[in-house]
């Protein structure tokens, strides 16, 4: 589907523009938001491009710069933190060889922090795309990340 | 003291009971199966809500004495009947569902969503007829995959059946209902911050007042209810205000769900009826993980307090918390053990709030960003770190008093009451 099919799915009222937004990132097979979608929206939507650009600015689950094709979203408030979620990052850190906010070399992972998922009862949480992955140990992201690099 | 259902007093020292209305359907009805839903006698509130008038529709939920489950505790009957009349000359009105359940240690939106859709989806019509509404936009944050389709499929399946859309249930009502999605902001979880983030906006505070009743989403008279606030009506409307006031203290009448996690042997949710305490909270939790020690609850979330060990036995309602200095908040209840630093928790707090902090007013920009350095300061060894901590209440004080919205007056609560229990520990 083309970033225009992706927009006209929804009525041309600015009150869509969320829900426009996030489904265009998530059919991009790079996780974002590009220039020319937001112009697109923005022309669709009658607004200026600067409002939309200020808007998808805003939110944290949208980005303006290319990501890996899975986006890993670790939970980092109090009860994952408890839960020793900060050996979790490390161990991805590691595994991956980048840093929180840095996207792997194959172009295949990108690291964020978020917070909390609403997944307490499993610390510590995070998610891959849309999926939601609890109880996370250092074996538990070695078959995940094994499972994903495919 | 809990009521029960039979109207005996309960004794504190008897083992609680989950007592579930709410969840009843959890783990009992197949939540994708509208027709499941039905037998088990949903869709039966709002029937009968549609042969009664408006206003006898919130009055029942006044004089049911239900809560606002979201986090302040507003009377639900009064909003209703506030939005009901706020300008007379108006016809659009809206319902806004709040599920953008951000508050840290708080899941309970999510499990109804996930698990049980119609219910608040049919308490949210019933809301719907009850001010006049014939649109609900439920704002779901973008985090919550498995609710954003669930509840779609819920909707798309009441159209199907004819129980929203044109001529609700066959009545003389017309109502459409949307999901909208947050995108990772807690602040749009604040009900005029939502507003602004559903109009496609930023999610930038409005000031208050007006109040959403008065000028809402599209300027329009507004009610903006949490999850479980709407789950309860659909019980309250069946079986009657009576029904309802028979679970409960006076005070907060009906149950609630507590999200409980960190250091007990079964975290999860719970549905209890209000008035229960904390330790018997920890009981049906089955008790401090493996053998631990009690040392602290975060009642509320991030923008909640901290309680010790002298406050197990008080009854977690919204008026006797309140008077003791905490907060009931959203139901989350993180416990923590010996083990655990009180300063790391309270440091990830204060991290928080300076992470969503819209920044769009001095006091809470700078000082959400000095409380962090200042709790850094805290562990790194400063020369008199007792009137450091004075320093940080009184800012956090000061802040509250001059912050735009509520975020910035959200502080104070974990650290002024990390400070009335635990000073020792975060001086040490
Ligand atoms: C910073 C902030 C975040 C909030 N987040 C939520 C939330 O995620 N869910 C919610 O229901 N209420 C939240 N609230 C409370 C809402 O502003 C509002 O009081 C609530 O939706 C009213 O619904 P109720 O009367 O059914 O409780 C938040 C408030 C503040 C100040
Ligand atoms: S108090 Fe904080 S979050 Fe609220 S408007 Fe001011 S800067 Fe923004
Ligand atoms: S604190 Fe990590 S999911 Fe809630």
């Amino acid at each position: 589907m083309s970033t225009q099919e992706i927009i006209q799915q929804f009525k041309p009222q600015q009150h869509n523009l969320l829900n426009i937004l996030h489904a265009i990132q998530d059919h991009h097979p790079q996780n974002y938001l590009t220039e020319e979608a937001l112009e697109e929206t923005a022309r669709y939507l009658k607004l200026t491009k600067s409002s939309v650009y200020g808007v998808a600015k805003y939110y944290t689950m949208f980005s303006l710069k290319p990501r890996g094709k899975y986006v890993l979203r670790v939970c980092v408030s109090p009860v994952c933190e408890i839960m020793k979620v900060n050996t979790i990052i490390a161990a991805l850190e590691k595994k991956l060889e980048i840093k929180t906010g840095e996207t792997t070399k194959d172009g295949l992972f990108t690291l964020e922090v978020s917070e909390c998922l609403g997944q307490c009862d499993e610390a510590p949480s995070m998610m891959i795309n849309d999926k939601v992955y609890n109880h996370l140990d250092e074996k538990r992201i070695d078959e995940l990340i094994r499972k994903y690099a495919g | 003291m809990p009521f029960h259902k039979n109207g005996h007093r309960k004794q504190n020292t008897m083992s609680i009971q989950e007592t579930r209305v709410i969840l009843k359907n959890i783990g009992v009805i197949n939540p994708l199966n509208i027709d499941e839903y039905i037998a088990a006698g949903g869709y039966k509130g709002l029937k009968k809500a549609l042969t009664m008038k408006p206003a006898e529709v919130f009055e029942e939920v006044v004089a049911s004495g239900l809560r606002g489950r979201g986090g302040a505790g507003f009377p639900s009957g009064l909003k209703q009947k506030f939005t009901s009349e706020s300008r007379p000359g108006v016809k659009e009105r809206y319902v806004v569902v709040n599920a953008d359940e951000g508050e840290p240690g708080t899941f309970k939106d999510r499990v109804i969503m996930e698990q049980d859709p119609h219910i608040y989806l049919e308490g949210a019509i019933i809301a719907a007829y009850a001010i006049q509404a014939s649109m609900v936009y439920v704002y779901i944050r973008g985090e919550y995959q498995e609710s954003i389709r669930n509840t779609q499929k819920a909707i798309d399946d009441a159209y199907a059946k004819g129980i929203i859309g044109k001529g609700v249930m066959g009545a003389d009502f017309d109502c459409n209902v949307e999901i909208k999605l947050g995108a990772g902001s807690y602040l749009c979880g604040e009900e005029l911050t939502m507003l602004e983030s559903l109009e496609g906006k930023r999610g930038n505070p409005r000031i208050k007042p007006p109040f959403p009743a008065e000028t809402g989403v599209f300027k329009k008279p507004t009610l903006v209810n949490n999850v479980e606030t709407l789950a309860n009506l659909p019980g309250i409307i069946t079986h009657g205000k009576d029904w309802y006031r028979s679970m409960g203290t006076e005070d907060s009448p009906g149950t609630k769900i507590f999200t409980v996690s960190g250091q007990v042997n079964k975290p999860g949710y719970y549905e209890v009826a209000m008035g229960i305490t904390l330790q018997q909270l920890l009981d049906l939790c089955g008790g401090m993980r493996d053998g631990r020690t009690f040392k602290a609850a975060l009642l509320g979330g991030a923008a909640g307090t901290f309680v010790d060990a002298s406050m197990l036995n008080e009854q977690m309602t919204f008026d006797n918390l309140q008077k003791k200095g905490a907060t009931l908040g959203s139901g989350a209840v993180m416990i923590f053990s010996e083990d655990d630093s009180i300063y790391d928790i309270l440091h990830n707090c204060l991290r928080f709030f300076k992470h969503e902090s819209c920044g769009k007013c001095v006091p809470c920009r700078v000082g959400t960003t000095m409380l962090v350095k200042k709790a850094d300061d805290l562990r790194n060894g400063h020369p008199d770190k007792e009137k450091l901590l004075t320093d940080m209440v009184r800012d956090a004080e000061m802040m509250a008093g001059t912050s735009l919205c509520f975020l910035g007056q959200s502080p104070v609560l974990p650290l002024k009451s990390a400070a009335k229990y635990f000073s020792n520990e975060l001086t040490g």
